[in-house]
This record gives structure tokens, sequence and C-alpha cells, in this order.
């Protein structure tokens, strides 16, 4: 398919790879912040076609894995209500609040329906105008926008049934998070290309400069991540910081103006926890004051619930970059897709999952992995 | 929700009062918001998330991407030419 295959060329890939070996002549690391990144990573071997001096670390960029404890909870709270439809993307369904998940909720009889947009939760609105439907608002700048979208919608067309649980998470402010912990070893960063297609490129050369990080905006094929590495190892080598953009294809530096627009009329900034990592100030979004009657956290009254994270999982450290999935004692024993202690190994775009479901082509001898 | 493939769209409607159009992914069509996308022509392609298209795919600087790729192959066996090796294997 036009703008896939050519970038999935294995020649190329090579040329790539051997060109980044030929340039990489001190030890570099370099962090790839989302988790579709990451998958495309392991999925397609990337990190074993490079030259041992340059080491990928897997960023928090998971929005399933870092919704915080809280927000699981308050939406299981909202879920079990009666004659209440609950509409989430699929991949939040297992993941584990203090107690439960949301699967647990649906199979007791909660209405969970697992929806692909937030246009169907309000066309779910429009259809059962004498019930609530709330959709679970989670993710990174590339949700924001439908988001958004589905609020001012649901206002326009008057559902006043209708409201969102939202937890919406910033990715600049979780880079300079990374930058400023203590024992932070991240040389250089490729930063999420289709975040960067919404909010443009503008935010990044002064955290590259401030913080003397090459940052290269980055896509999603085999040949987009190998591009990305290369410019970055080429500008760790000479000893640039610089932002760079890798995908111009997709990513300009004003962005998606139109969608800023909207995300500007219905988000406001707001502090946001991240699970696994902590609080990060001005992280996140939340409703603006004029659109906070369709805040689901006010209409049920569950904003002052909070939650206990349990002391098993080590997502956290993953999260941050500081162990690589299979270093962790439970991964693939008492934590699989199936049976997961945290959301790293839920999510689509976790890196425990990623790593246990393509690690069986990593190494014969490993654990089983699981198909998806 | 941040991994995407691109769509090229196949038609362009409204639905109440909102643009909407149909998507072809590779031989699965999807109903996707073009509300954020108002350049968008029949025949594009675009980066769809979460029902929503969010950017035009540049066919210019995908063409000079590509380029940028089949460059640096050339360069490279061009070097190998020079020094009389072969180009450098991958594992």
């Amino acid at each position: 398919m036009k703008h896939l295959s050519e970038y999935r060329d294995a020649e190329t890939a090579r040329r790539l790879a051997a060109e980044i070996r030929r340039s990489a002549t001190r030890p570099w690391a370099i962090m790839e912040v989302c988790g579709g990144q990451t998958h495309s990573i392991i999925r397609n071997g990337i990190d074993q076609l490079l030259p041992p001096e340059v080491e990928l670390i897997h960023g928090p960029g998971c929005p399933v894995c870092v919704t915080p404890l809280e927000v699981i909870d308050r939406a299981l709270a909202i879920a079990a209500r009666p004659g209440l439809i609950f509409c989430s993307f699929g991949d939040m369904l297992r993941v584990p609040g203090s107690r439960e998940n949301l699967l647990a909720v649906k199979g007791r009889g909660g209405d969970i329906r697992v929806v692909y947009s937030p246009l169907d939760a309000l066309k779910l609105a429009r259809e059962h105008p004498d019930r609530e439907v709330v959709f679970l608002a989670i993710g990174f700048e590339t949700t924001a926008p439908a988001n958004a979208m589905a609020v001012k919608l649901a206002r326009d067309q008057g559902l006043a049934n209708f409201s969102m649980l939202v937890s919406q998470m910033l990715v600049p402010p979780a880079i300079e998070a990374i930058l400023r912990s203590p024992g932070c070893r991240v040389n250089a960063f490729l930063a999420a290309g289709h975040v960067c297609s919404v909010m443009g490129t503008w935010q990044y050369p002064a955290l590259a400069e401030r913080f003397g990080v090459p940052i290269v905006v980055t896509g999603f094929e085999p040949l987009d991540l190998l591009a990305g590495i290369l410019a970055a190892v080429t500008q760790l080598e000479s000893g640039r910081h610089e932002l760079e953009n890798a995908y111009p294809r997709v990513v300009t530096e004003r962005g998606n103006e139109p969608a800023q627009a909207v995300i500007a009329e219905v988000f406001a900034p707001a502090d946001r926890v991240w699970r696994g990592i902590g609080p990060i100030p001005v992280s996140g979004w939340r409703l603006a004051e004029s659109y906070r009657e369709f805040d689901a956290e006010l209409r049920f009254g569950v904003g002052d619930l909070t939650a206990v994270e349990s002391s098993l999982c080590r997502s956290g450290e993953v999260l941050r970059g500081s162990l690589k999935p299979d270093e962790c004692p439970a991964f693939g024993r008492e934590c699989t897709p199936r049976t997961p202690l945290g959301a790293t190994m839920v999510s689509g775009e976790g890196a425990c999952a990623a790593y246990y479901n393509y690690g069986k082509a990593r190494s014969p001898g490993g654990e089983g992995s699981e198909s998806r | 929700m941040c991994l995407a493939v691109p769509g090229q769209v196949e038609s362009i409607h409204a639905e109440r009062g909102t643009r909407m159009g149909r998507v072809n992914f590779g031989g699965v069509v999807k109903e996707v918001c073009l509300a954020y996308v108002p350049e968008i022509a029949v025949g594009d392609y675009t980066i769809v998330h979460v029902g929503f298209a969010i950017s035009r795919i540049d066919e210019a600087s995908a063409l000079a991407t590509l380029q940028t790729f089949e460059e640096l192959g050339l360069l490279d066996e061009g070097l190998a030419e020079l020094s009389g090796d072969e180009p450098a294997a991958a594992p």
C-alpha cells in the first residue's frame, strides 16, 4: 500500500543500519518516547539491527500505561452504575484498577461498550436519550482533537446525557521531567511523529537547547525509525543538539491549527499524575470551565476517589526507561497479557506487551509468546 | 492510539454540518471525520487517529525522503567501490 510499503524495504533498512554503524563511535542512549514506536521497533527487530554503541530506551508514551490508577478506579465506579452506558477504547478494559478492571464490571452485567472513536459514543448518546453515556477520554495529543470535538459536538447537538472522564496527557512536559530526573542517561530523543502532527514542532527547539539533547521527530515505519536514529546519532557525533524533522511528509512546524483551536476551546491545562512516574506539573488537559457540565467526574461525584498503587509491579521503572521489560522478575511468569500486573503488559502500546508478544521471534529459547 | 496507518480519501460528505469522508485503509473502508483537514481532497492520503483525520500526507516531502534513502544507498556503493570493499553487510 502506498505510503506504507516504501518504508518497509529490507534492503534500504540494511543500508540505513550500516550508515548508523559507520556513524556511531561512542555509546549513545536514545529514547523513543512513543509506545507505538516501541512496538514497531521490537516487532521489526530494529534494535537488533543497531550497533552495540546505540541503545534504545523505551519511553513513557503509552497512554493506557500512564493513565493514573485513580482514573481507572473512577471509571470503574461510574461504569458499575445501573442503566449507564460506559464507552472506552478496547485496550483499557484489561487495565488493572485497585481491585478489578472494566472487564470484571462488564462480566457482572455492566453495559461497557468498546468504541473505535469518541464519535461512536456520541452516536450511542443520540440513540439512547434516556440513558447516561460516558466516554473514557484518555490519550496524548493524538486523541485530544477527537475527544475535544466530541464534547463540542455534544454541546452543539444538545446531548445532555453525554459526559467524559478526561485524562489527557502531554508529551513535552514528560520529556522535560525525564531530562530533569536524577541519573537520566538519555542522550537524544525520537519525538513522537503523530503527536507532532497535531501540535507541531515549535515546542521542541527550546527543550533541545536548554538540555543539550538532539530531538528528532520520527515516524513509525522501519525506515522512518532507522532514519530518525541515524539523524540522532549524526547530531550526537558532531556535538549538535537541535530539533530535526525526519517525518516531514506528515509533520509541519505549526501542526494542525484547526485541531489546536478546538483543543484550546474545550480543554484547559492541568497538573497530572502519571502512573508509574508520579506527578508532573501542567502535563495534561482537563475540560475547560465552559465545558464542565460534560465532566463525568463532577456529574457522578467521583472526583475525590483516590487510590494506592500495588508494589508488585515494576512498570514505573519500565516507563522511566530504567528497567527493560524482560529484566523484571515477574515478566512472562506472574505477569502476561492475560494476567497483567500492570498496564505496560496490557496495552497495544506498552513496552512489556511488545517484548512478550514479539518475544518468540527475538529469543528462540525464551518464554512463549501470544498472538494478538 | 498513536499508531496510525495512512488511508486514501475516497469520498467526502457532510453529516449534521460536520465534514466527514470515507477513507480506504488497504481495502478496509472507514467513516472518518475530516473537520481538521479542510484542505484535503478525494485521492489524498491522510493519517487518522480514533476516527479523525489529523494530517494530509505531503507527496513532495514523501518523495524527497525516499530520494534521500536512495542517495544513501548509492553513496554506500560508491564508497565501497572506491575502497575496493563490498558494501557493509547487515546482520
